[in-house]
């Protein structure tokens, strides 16, 4: 029930948004190279946190484009949202 | 048509309208204004229904949504008939129908009733207890315990009445409009802001809806002219709006609430007509000014429920506010100050105060001292141990409560009477606090939860806030909505003070029954006592909210707003925890019940959900397609013909796609043009297979995995020029598909320039295939040279059909000679007529997508989401040919060196053929090799689709199974309920496996 600003569209009902997951999880360069514990730790593995959680929305039924929030997921609260490629605050 | 019980004076009732209506039946009178609870007492009914469990004989207890006893059945017709209506919230209109719930043959004489001699063998958890045993005979017991459970019945048809949805924006929402409401709303509006002010009542004024004149002055007005004044003090402004009957039913996170107005239920019928029942308001406020008030306590005593004992400040309003006197010989029994304005207000309109019992030693606030003045009796630390009167309260039997207020001491005391005012203190409401997420504390002095902490723009004030004196609510309100509004508003009321006592609690009141001879109902909707919580902790049940579940105290419709408190607390005499550490259950939402209508609102009938048709989708109507939901398409499924069945035409249509010619309409894939430099990179890194190679003009199949190398996705896609493609998708998957591609595009992939646009709607698509269908293409699209030198499989043509530019590419999902003719959507109708026409001479036969599947399946072609099912990898397709060795990456190619993706035993997708040619398989039916008499059996795999085909005179199947590929030729077992059927493991590809048919 939360209000998301889209840094391309403005504020914006979470409704029109999709959830992508937690955030910065790059994909390896070089697959093949890595082993299958490493693999795995890229494919399955997520935080899950309570408590400031850096993830990835989407403007599904807006602009189609993704960015990156930080969210307290005990609350809700979102501090900040900031464009991808861009690198979380420290 | 005066009542018995209606004062010759006073009242906000507008006597010069009454209103005739019917209860149980009979037909009584009231005026505009009441109350069905309000009308029905002031002819003398208090006895309105059965209680849940023992059937025993309730009657109005408060005034407000918070009644728990008199929940009506409001009746109209089969539609729109409605149980579980609080009595004391229905406004009265000419030719109301209510009657009682949960009893039979009649709320006087109920048969039910038998439940209460029986009553202390049915204490909490009775039927998890006794019904458990034995086991089959549950189906017997369910049958009458579900027809005794439940209160009102519902409508069995269609609901006739509109309701509305809207969405509302404001800077300033206070909920709630008693005095800290008020005062609140007299500064918002002098703000710039947009207001919005709300009310569950029909009236504005919270509390100091029949407050006592004698008592209060608000700027030396009574209530009610104070009230009214602000009221259009308020209205003069044009920011702030002001809805009645409107109740919060949830506050969620970011200040986002859900009200529910109603708008016509007060109306008499005709005016009712073509009007919005109910109006959803989904609002999201800036500030959120929460004054949602308190809600009397009852105390907990033995024979607690019965009609006739009634809150005290519910007992006051019917008097002041409706002119109704709810008995002649009252009785208070309080443990505060606040009952004495009941008592002050009940003695000046001629009800005989019999006694005040008072549990505490004494008080020295100004109404207990008006009430010693007057001469009425008061007895200090007495308590009220039992009552007695069958269907109305006659007489209390009171005694003094000892030193430590563990025991009753002394004399029974009988005091006769017909009405028992009962006032336990108050309980700040802070359901929609909690649900918004805020925290709570409990005050071990004042016992009551009150607000501490919340995340939100969010205040709250006046007694939901735990501030229960008028001046100081209002001095309070002044101060925190001032500073909640960053203004500096002066906001005078000058409110008459008087002094008040302190309030003393005693959670269960002794009794000078033995433990278990006594009702002390704590719950009264769900029927549940202080010995069936004792019971529950006796029974090890410890945390809140399981005695919550066992006892099922709290779980009614009123959703424990009376009982809740008084739970806790026996919860925490008895366990010997503070109330602070126990905690509170949760207060989920509604607030107040809500009707369905109200949640759906227009949602409903053709407006339920979006269903998408395909340009030609009228044509199909009109040749009686059945049709199929694809997502939110709708395709033609099969074209029954002369009354065939569903069999008869898939079989008939399947063969005529094979030896003349088909047409399908396959507009509802879904369509992604892709454009841009690296268009060409990029799809080599989402498919399989290698796509730097494929030459402008050439189509190529394509396989799209998820990360973790399940398949996720197919298609076709076309290379239109060098950087342009088109691709298709499954028809479910098209937005799925557009989204991860979007996904790799934006977060991984930024530096390729591709530029993804859905053009599904774009493009109408008609698919004409068999060994005809080369020789209605030419006869419609003149312009392309369609010899097999020219024009291969898995190439594309620019056509033109009548001067309108069109994609034709020939590829195929039967194996037959195939085209996909591609126009813009608005042609689409017209180009399947031209080929129908085209086609007619060739014996042309529309197909819907039953036979489609049939025929694919015959080839062995998979459909994404059939036979797979997201953990099926391209190798367990047998699929190894789409997938490139050589390639360096591409979505999902390392998770298929994964060990648990290489390992041996797989599930594989193979054919069946049946030992019985004509034996059709289940599709989902489970496969063995070995039978036993009866499960467990080893399972190794289910049919994933099952057909007859009908040109190759036989059943078959496609399946995963375990070890597929190495069991070619193996016999296999389908167990199924009656018969056990017998299957050989085939190849997946049935027919003309070298391809011939592609170039007939």
């Amino acid at each position: 029930m939360f209000i998301i600003k889209c840094p391309y569209c403005g504020e914006r009902d979470h409704t029109e948004f999709s959830y992508g997951g937690e955030a910065h999880i790059v994909r390896p360069k070089q697959p093949t190279e890595l082993s299958d514990d490493q693999w795995a730790e890229y494919l399955f593995m997520r935080k899950n946190i309570k408590g400031l959680q850096y993830e990835r929305w989407n403007h599904s039924h807006g602009c189609r484009q993704w960015f990156n929030v930080a969210r307290d997921t005990s609350n809700d609260k979102i501090h900040l949202i900031y464009k991808m490629g861009e690198n979380p605050p420290k | 048509m005066s009542s018995k019980f209606r004062l010759q004076s006073g009242g906000e009732i507008n006597r010069s309208e009454a209103i005739s209506f019917k209860f149980n039946g009979k037909t009584f009178f009231g005026y505009k204004g009441d109350t069905l609870a309000s009308a029905l007492l002031a002819n003398g009914i208090h006895l309105v229904g059965r209680s849940f469990k023992y059937h025993r004989p309730r009657g109005f207890l408060g005034s407000g949504s918070e009644e728990p006893n008199a929940i009506v059945q409001v009746y109209k017709d089969e539609a729109k008939k409605e149980p579980n209506v609080r009595a004391t919230e229905i406004e009265i209109f000419e030719g109301l129908e209510a009657k009682s719930q949960n009893c039979w043959p009649s709320v006087n004489f109920d048969f039910g009733e038998i439940n209460n001699l029986f009553s202390p063998i049915i204490p909490a958890g009775f039927y998890y207890k006794t019904f458990m045993w034995p086991a089959k005979f549950w189906k017997k017991y369910e049958y009458f315990i579900r027809k005794s459970a439940g209160l009102g019945i519902s409508a069995t048809q269609r609901d006739p009445d509109l309701y509305d949805h809207k969405y509302y924006h404001c800077e300033v929402l206070i909920v709630g409009s008693g005095p800290a409401g008020l005062a609140a709303a007299l500064i918002a509006a002098k703000t710039e802001k947009k207001v919005l002010l709300v009310d569950e009542k029909p009236e504005i004024g919270g509390s100091l809806i029949g407050s006592n004149d004698n008592v209060i002055r608000i700027n030396n007005d009574t209530p009610k002219d104070w009230i009214k004044k602000t009221y259009l003090e308020l209205l003069k402004n044009k920011n702030v709006q002001i809805l009645n009957r409107t109740s919060v039913a949830s506050y969620h996170n970011y200040n986002y609430l859900i009200m529910v107005q109603n708008l016509t239920d007060h109306l008499n019928e005709n005016d009712k007509k073509n009007k919005i029942r109910q109006r959803l308001w989904k609002v999201r406020a800036k500030k959120v000014i929460l004054a949602t008030g308190s809600i009397e306590r009852t105390m907990i005593f033995d024979c607690n429920d019965r009609p006739g004992i009634m809150l005290s400040s519910a007992v006051r309003k019917y008097l002041n506010h409706y002119a109704v006197k709810c008995g002649n010989n009252a009785i208070i029994f309080a443990n505060n100050d606040d009952a004495y304005e009941t008592a002050l207000s009940l003695h000046s309109k001629g009800v005989k105060i019999k006694a005040i019992i008072d549990i505490r030693e004494e008080s020295n606030g100004d109404l207990v001292k008006k009430c010693t003045d007057l001469g009425l009796k008061i007895m200090w630390k007495h308590s009220v141990v039992s009552t007695g009167g069958h269907k109305k309260i006659d007489k209390v039997f009171v005694m003094k409560l000892s030193a430590d207020n563990n025991s009753v001491v002394g004399d029974k005391i009988k005091i006769n009477c017909d009405l028992l005012c009962v006032s336990g203190g108050y309980t700040p409401a802070v359901h929609l606090f909690t649900q918004s997420g805020g925290k709570l504390s409990f005050d071990e002095k004042k016992f009551y939860f009150y607000p501490v902490k919340t995340t939100l723009n969010q205040i709250s004030i006046g007694s939901c806030s735990g501030i229960f004196n008028l001046k100081k609510i209002i001095q309070d309100s002044n101060l925190k909505v001032n500073d909640f509004l960053k203004t500096e508003i002066k906001n005078e009321i000058i409110v008459s003070d008087y002094n008040s006592g302190n309030f003393k609690n005693i959670w269960l009141l002794p009794s000078d029954k033995v433990t278990g001879k006594t009702k002390s109902f704590v719950d009264f909707q769900n029927d549940s006592t202080a010995n069936d919580i004792k019971l529950a902790l006796r029974e090890g049940f410890k945390s809140i909210e399981h005695v919550k579940r066992y006892t099922t105290t709290g779980m009614a419709t009123d959703q424990g707003k009376i009982s809740n408190m008084h739970a806790l607390g026996i919860i925490s005499e008895i366990t010997k925890t503070k109330m602070g550490e126990l905690g509170t259950t949760t207060f989920r939402p509604p607030y107040t019940p809500l009707t369905f209508g109200a949640l759906v609102g227009r949602n409903v009938k053709q407006f339920f959900d979006i269903t998408r048709e395909t340009p030609m989708h009228s044509w199909h109507k009109k040749k009686g397609a059945k049709f199929e939901d694809v997502g939110q398409w709708k395709r033609a499924w099969y074209y029954p013909v002369n009354n065939e069945n569903m069999h008869d035409a898939v079989q008939r249509e399947s063969k005529a796609a094979r030896n003349n010619a088909g047409i399908l309409d396959a507009s509802t894939l879904g369509k992604i043009d892709i454009q841009g430099r690296d268009a060409n990179e990029f799809l080599n890194r989402i498919y399989t297979n290698a796509w730097s190679k494929l030459d402008i003009g050439k189509c190529r199949y394509g396989l799209m995995l998820n990360e973790d190398g399940m398949v996720y996705d197919d298609g076709v896609t076309t290379r239109l020029g060098e950087n342009h493609y088109i691709m298709t998708t499954t028809t479910g998957g098209a937005a799925t598909v557009m989204n991860k591609l979007e996904d790799y595009l934006q977060t991984e992939w930024p530096e390729l320039k591709v530029f993804l646009t859905s053009v599904t709607d774009h493009f109408a698509t008609v698919s004409v295939c068999g060994p005809n269908s080369k020789k209605i293409l030419e006869k419609i699209v003149k312009n392309i040279n369609f010899e097999d030198q020219k024009f291969p499989h898995m190439s594309f043509k620019d056509g033109i059909i009548d001067n309108i530019k069109c994609r034709v590419m020939r590829i195929s999902f039967t194996g037959e000679l195939s085209y996909e003719i591609n126009i813009q959507a608005n042609y689409g109708k017209a180009v399947w007529e031209k080929c129908m026409d085209a086609g007619k001479e060739f014996k042309i036969t529309p197909y819907g997508t039953e036979a489609m599947h049939l025929l694919r399946a015959e080839k062995g072609f998979v459909i994404v989401g059939q036979e797979t099912d997201g953990t099926i990898t391209p190798v367990d397709l047998q699929m190894d040919w789409i997938v490139s060795k050589k390639k360096y990456d591409f979505i999902g190619k390392r998770s298929l060196y994964r060990s648990d993706t290489m390992k041996d035993g797989r599930k594989q997708m193979v054919g069946l053929l049946t030992t019985d040619p004509n034996e059709i398989l289940e599709e989902g039916a489970q496969i063995v090799a070995e039978v036993k008499k009866k499960p467990p059996m080893n399972m190794l795999g289910h049919v994933t689709s099952s057909y007859y085909s009908p040109n190759l005179k036989k059943s078959i199947a496609l399946a995963l199974v375990k070890n597929g590929k190495n069991l070619k030729g193996k016999k296999l077992y389908v167990p199924m309920q009656n018969k056990i059927i017998e299957v050989i493991v085939s190849d997946s590809v049935f027919l003309d496996k070298e391809g011939n048919k592609l170039n007939a």
